[in-house]
């Protein structure tokens, strides 16, 4: 049976178990949302900005672990996306955008609403694909998924001219892709597992250091019993918070610029590292050439340019992680090297301690202003650890990683290696829309909220409770801090006034809006604001001094931290 | 140290952007860069010639493997291989040089190709030092334009 373009699309999205697009329609897509108001299977939520289409798009994806879909129309449409697109792909994570394009015969013409976004778009996405038959739609589709969310994850765009969606064809969605140059190796070398159990067993100060890559496999599972049997201590990167359990007792919290002075401690003295789906990004190794200078590195991951790309490795190993981890456990549970091993490095497992006692995350409590760090620590025993917390970009970003404890993957929701501010909202939104029986919190900043508010007519539309807290200093804080430490104080364009309220601005969404403004407060702020049903926004007027620590400054060695 | 590359690639739209791209976004070193189609007419085959240290060229290696529409990268670099490059070559030939042109073309086994008044073009092929040597004597005689294929290579044997 022959069906126009439009009809093939909407259909291979159904039948690719798509449950929801994300948004926002225009000339050169017009046709697919004609076939989307006939379509059941494919919800479509209507969403107030292209960019906060695709981070909630991203948001869902984080939160399940299902690729997120986005629909956009030409030109602008198109352009909008960008920034999605470059967040999703510096942190890996799977999401498709559709975008319509002029028809064929128009391309390269300046047509109305034309932008070249397949040029635009590809040095951040996976892959794209400019489709230019109607008859090939159905494949591209399919493979545009594959290739989404296979391998090392990533954003994927198609961009489809209006007269492929026009035309029409036999609907054929193929049963497998065949992708000649595309093969992801997901089987860990043997002899490699082999010798990085050697070596690590070898060694008497051994540190886990556990990226994104851990969620994005699913193997929290795997990465959990690997370090009891070895009693390994494991900390993790920005983007892995949640990938180990915060309170279990080999937890050291996150390393890096703003990590802990245990991890930054025990990465610096260790004498062999196994780096599970982390990618020695610079905001983590500090200056390189000091990075763990007494340090054998093992380093396994999906793909092999992050393996390499920054530090030299002793033994590399390219797979899925799960598949690694699996025969890395075979190899050493119930062997009597195992308990050999503990028993061996207890000492190393002391020194850690001792550095997480004399030095813990920590600030200085006042009656005075409100500490942003206490109301993280408030939202986190409101919330009991249980919440999915997704943050906007700068100092409530590293408070929200510091001051809440994530014990399950896909809790934390965060742009780490872009740092877009104006994440959270939609990527908070996405997530509820995936969960919709989690309780979801951004924590915001006053800056970053204001990039992405829009969205807010979105969740209130549709009903998505979602809650924002916003820890508003009244400046742009992280700035603010450089600026502070490293520029004497010139606060150059770094005040935010107090515009707008944000209290009046939630109500004129439709949103409900909550305030606290002294300490006291902030429980029951918190604890109505988290009652209320729909959408809430809570303003919580905080310590516009307080600065994020421990700090490593940008350049020096990970021992060269800023402490409170 | 350079590197002579050679990427067979899946021939269609923007394989040569995609390529390109990765080049310039990364900061990697392009010095020359040839594509055609292969045997299979779905397939293309890029020359191109790199340079950087052995971290780097890791790199560039694992980063075209990545790309999606490409099939295989062979870095040829420890590989016998024969190598060419065609340059055309447009040279004064007036007066004194005249007979020393011709002599050049003789030696080098070029070809002159067109000749006008007061110049000839020359046609020439060879490896990376020939083409230097015969542009190098060609110095002094006048040059006035030079184009260059970039160097292509092949696996000896087989
Ligand atoms: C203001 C600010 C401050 C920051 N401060 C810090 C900080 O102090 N500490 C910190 O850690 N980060 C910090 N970041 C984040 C930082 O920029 C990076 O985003 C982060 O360190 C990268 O995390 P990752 O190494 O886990 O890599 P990710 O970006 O999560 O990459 C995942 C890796 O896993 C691999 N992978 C994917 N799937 C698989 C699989 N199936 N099997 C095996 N491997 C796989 C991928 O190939 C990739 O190499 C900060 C960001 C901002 C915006
Ligand atoms: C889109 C974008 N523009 C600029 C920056 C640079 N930047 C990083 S943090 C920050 C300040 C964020 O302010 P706010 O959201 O109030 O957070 P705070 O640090 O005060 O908690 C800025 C401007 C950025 N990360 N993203
Ligand atoms: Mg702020």
């Amino acid at each position: 049976m022959q069906m126009t373009g439009a009809e093939i699309f909407v259909k291979a999205l159904a039948d690719l178990g798509v449950d929801v697009v994300f948004g926002y329609p225009g000339g050169a897509i017009l046709h697919v949302y004609d076939a989307l108001f006939k379509n059941m299977k494919v919800r479509h939520m209507l969403c107030r900005h292209e960019q906060g289409a695709v981070h909630m798009a991203d948001g869902y994806a984080r939160a399940s672990g299902r690729t997120g879909v986005c629909l956009v129309t030409s030109g602008p449409g198109a352009t909008n996306t960008v920034t999605g697109l470059a967040t999703a792909y510096m942190d890996s994570i799977p999401v498709v955008v559709f975008t319509g394009q002029v028809p064929t015969l128009l391309i390269g013409n300046d047509a109305f609403q034309e932008a070249d976004i397949v040029g635009i778009s590809r040095p951040c996405t996976k892959h794209n694909y400019l489709v230019k038959e109607t008859k090939d739609l159905a494949r591209i589709v399919k493979e545009a998924f594959y290739i989404a969310s296979t391998g090392r994850p990533g954003p994927v765009l198609v961009d489809i001219p209006k007269d492929v969606l026009t035309g029409s064809a036999r609907y054929d969605l193929p049963k497998e892709v065949s992708l000649r140059g595309y093969h992801p190796n997901y089987e860990g070398h043997p002899r490699q597992v082999e010798s990085a159990i050697r070596m690590l067993l070898s060694r008497e100060r051994p540190v886990v250091y556990a990226g994104g890559g851990v969620i994005l496999s699913n193997s929290s599972a795997e990465l959990a019993e690997l370090s009891r049997v070895l009693s390994l201590p494991v900390t993790t990167t920005l983007m892995g918070m949640g990938a180990f359990p915060g309170s279990d007792p080999l937890s050291l919290g996150m390393l890096g610029m703003h990590g802990t002075y245990a991890a930054n401690m025990a990465i610096s003295n260790s004498d062999v590292i196994l780096a599970v789906g982390a990618r020695f990004d610079d905001r983590v190794t500090g200056k390189v050439s000091e990075f763990a200078p007494h340090a054998k590195i093992i380093h396994i991951d999906i793909d092999p340019t992050s393996i390499q790309k920054n530090v030299p490795v002793d033994i590399p190993i390219v797979g899925d992680l799960k598949d690694v981890l699996r025969k890395m456990i075979k190899l050493v549970k119930g062997k009597k090297e195992a308990a050999a091993y503990r028993g061996k490095t207890a000492a190393w497992r002391g020194q850690i301690a001792s550095w997480a006692k004399t030095h813990p995350l920590t600030y200085k409590p006042s009656k005075g202003k409100i500490k942003p760090q206490y109301v993280v620590e408030q939202v986190y025993k409101l919330t009991k650890g249980k919440a999915i917390i997704a943050t906007e970009v700068g100092q409530n970003q590293m408070w929200a990683a510091q001051f809440y404890t994530y014990e399950q993957p896909r809790t934390f929701l965060s742009s780490g290696g872009l740092g877009t501010m104006g994440y959270g909202l939609p990527a908070a939104i996405g997530a509820q829309v995936a969960m919709p029986g989690r309780l979801v919190v951004d924590i915001a900043g006053d800056g970053s909220i204001q990039m992405n508010i829009q969205e807010l007519a979105t969740a209130v539309q549709y009903r998505i409770p979602v809650k924002v807290v916003i820890l508003n200093n009244g400046t742009l804080g992280m700035v603010r801090q450089w600026q502070e430490l490293f520029f004497e104080g010139k606060y150059s364009q770094t005040c935010l006034p107090r515009i707008p309220d944000f209290v009046k601005l939630a109500e004129a969404y439709g949103a409900k809006g909550f305030r606290a403004e002294k300490t006291e407060q902030v429980p029951e702020v918190l604890r109505k604001g988290f009652a209320a049903e729909g959408p809430v926004l809570i303003d919580v007027t905080v310590d516009p001094g307080e600065l994020v620590y421990p700090m490593v400054p940008a350049g020096a060695s990970l021992t060269e931290m800023l402490l409170v | 140290m350079r590197h002579t590359i050679s990427v067979l690639v899946e021939n269609e739209f923007g394989v040569l952007s995609r390529v390109s791209g990765l080049f310039s976004g990364r900061g990697f070193n392009i010095e020359s860069l040839c594509v055609a189609e292969t045997m299979d007419p779905k397939v293309s085959r890029m020359t191109l010639v790199t340079s950087g240290n052995d971290q780097i060229v890791e790199q560039i290696l694992k980063q075209l493997n990545k790309l999606v529409p490409v099939l295989k990268v062979i870095d040829f670099t420890g590989v016998d291989t024969v190598d060419r490059e065609l340059v055309l070559v447009k040279v004064n030939a007036d007066g004194e040089g005249k007979p020393e042109v011709l002599r050049l073309v003789d030696i080098f086994r070029a070809r002159i190709v067109d000749v006008a008044p007061r110049c000839y073009t020359i046609e020439m092929t060879g490896g990376e030092g020939k083409v230097q040597a015969f542009l190098q004597m060609l110095r002094p005689l006048g040059i006035r334009e030079i184009v260059r294929t970039g160097k292509i290579a092949i696996a000896r044997g087989m």
